[in-house]
């Protein structure tokens, strides 16, 4: 039976740890609906995007002469891994789930005797691929300094992506990163995005359509504004996820801790009546023997 | 004048949605203006201004930089990757903002730093050449 300081000194332990495990999951809240808001506003130009790059695509389909970042350069052999994760931990299983997903496509590839090369956007999932992939790891992209994610920046990473395709360093490229569904559900998700994996259906648009310049440029001009584009949907569905995960994770905490404080306070009285019953008794005795 | 659904939109955020009568695209190939029922158009945009004219309200110009214009039969949409409204761009203010840029990219020391000197720089001198028109 521990004595009666320890019991409230633990007690008093586990309740500063409450304060805190609240207070960091309203401040999730609070980043959550401005991450969210933000998630949501990039949404159109990235629907856009998709529409006309489906309706673009399709003419070009099978064509010899698509651009490479569409049709691929015809290898497959090295992959890049562009793994997005957070900077920060304490968000549940956020960064592990991003980590494992991409941790077994990388397993997979290798297996199957290709070249795999990581690119790490956030500091957290580095260090979890770090352990097994250490060699792997061709640079790490800190977002640490920055407090809301502008275009700027994922665009930043894209033209990196794009030039570092453009010499030949790798042939397909997948982003993992985590999709926005619920507080409650964020779903790791692996999207290959060189060559450009077009989504949705081109739409009929009744009429002929008229390209100025012509299909092909502007194509090859759309290509590589969608790796940013579709890196900077990530990155921003990803703000949104961690913040999620993180105020679900702090709830839990928060419940825990609660739980913890109920059962040591009854340890605690327990212990005090003990000690209260057990000092009357040796009163009376003594008395009595008297 | 019959009017027609235009949309400007930027990676951030859903910028102008409205119902224009007409509005001047910068086409990387010449203007074109567009108005209702124009026959459906796709085409990049250089750095420039678009000209939008609403029924009964002002005209307004916005700038606009990188993306495309797409004419459909339901409207006009313009995805930019940057889009700054014309008031808000002084040709002082920006001839001291390209200064200011200039001695940040002079005095950058990364690899990351220097590119994105060099991108704002880039940004501020196309806006100067469209002032300068």
């Amino acid at each position: 039976m521990p004595s009666l300081k320890t019991l409230r000194n633990r007690i008093a332990s586990v309740k500063a740890t409450q304060k805190i495990t609240k207070a960091m999951q309203m401040v999730a809240a609070a980043k959550l609906r401005k991450a969210q808001m933000a998630a949501e506003a990039a949404r159109p130009y990235a629907e856009r995007m998709n529409t006309v790059l489906a309706n673009l695509a399709k003419g070009l389909e099978g064509q010899p002469d698509a651009p490479v970042l569409l049709a691929g350069n015809g290898r497959d052999q090295v992959h890049l891994l562009l793994v997005a994760t957070a900077e920060r931990g304490l968000c549940g299983a956020f960064n592990s789930s991003i980590a494992r997903l991409a941790r077994d496509h990388a397993n997979r590839l290798l297996a199957e005797g290709k070249t795999v090369k990581i690119l790490c956007i956030g500091r957290k999932g580095a260090d979890q691929l770090k352990r097994q992939f250490a060699d792997k790891i061709i640079d790490i992209i800190d977002l640490k300094a920055l407090k809301t994610i502008g275009f700027g920046d994922a665009d930043a990473i894209g033209k990196r992506v794009i030039a570092m395709f453009a010499k030949g360093e790798y042939d397909v490229c997948t982003l993992f990163y985590s999709r926005f569904k619920s507080v409650i559900s964020q779903i790791p998700t692996a999207q290959r995005i060189v060559p450009a994996e077009v989504q949705g259906t081109a739409v009929s648009t009744g009429g002929i359509y008229e390209y100025e310049p012509d299909e092909a440029t502007i194509l090859s001009d759309l290509l590589p504004r969608n790796v940013s584009v579709q890196i900077f949907r990530a990155l921003l569905e990803n703000g949104a996820s961690e913040q999620g995960a993180r105020m679900s994770a702090m709830d839990s905490a928060t419940r825990n801790a609660g739980e913890m404080i109920k059962k040591l306070t009854t340890v605690y009285n327990r212990s005090r009546q003990a000690m209260i019953t057990k000092e009357l008794i040796e009163i009376i005795s003594g008395a009595e023997a008297l | 004048m019959a009017a027609f659904k235009f949309e400007l939109v930027s990676p951030e955020k859903l910028i102008l949605s409205e119902e224009v009568d007409q509005v001047v695209v910068p086409g990387t190939d010449g203007d074109f203006t567009v108005l209702a029922g124009h026959s459906p158009v796709m085409t990049t945009i250089r750095p420039g201004f678009i000209d939008i004219v609403r029924a009964g309200g002002k005209p307004s110009k916005i700038f606009i930089r990188g993306g495309f214009a797409d004419v459909a039969p339901n409207g006009l949409t313009i995805l930019a990757e940057k889009a700054m409204p014309a008031e808000e761009l002084k040709a002082d203010v920006i001839a001291a903002q390209i200064k200011n840029a200039e001695e940040d990219l002079a005095d950058a020391k990364t690899e990351a730093a220097k590119t994105a000197a060099a991108e704002i720089l880039g940004q501020l001198k196309d806006i100067q050449a469209a002032l300068g028109k």
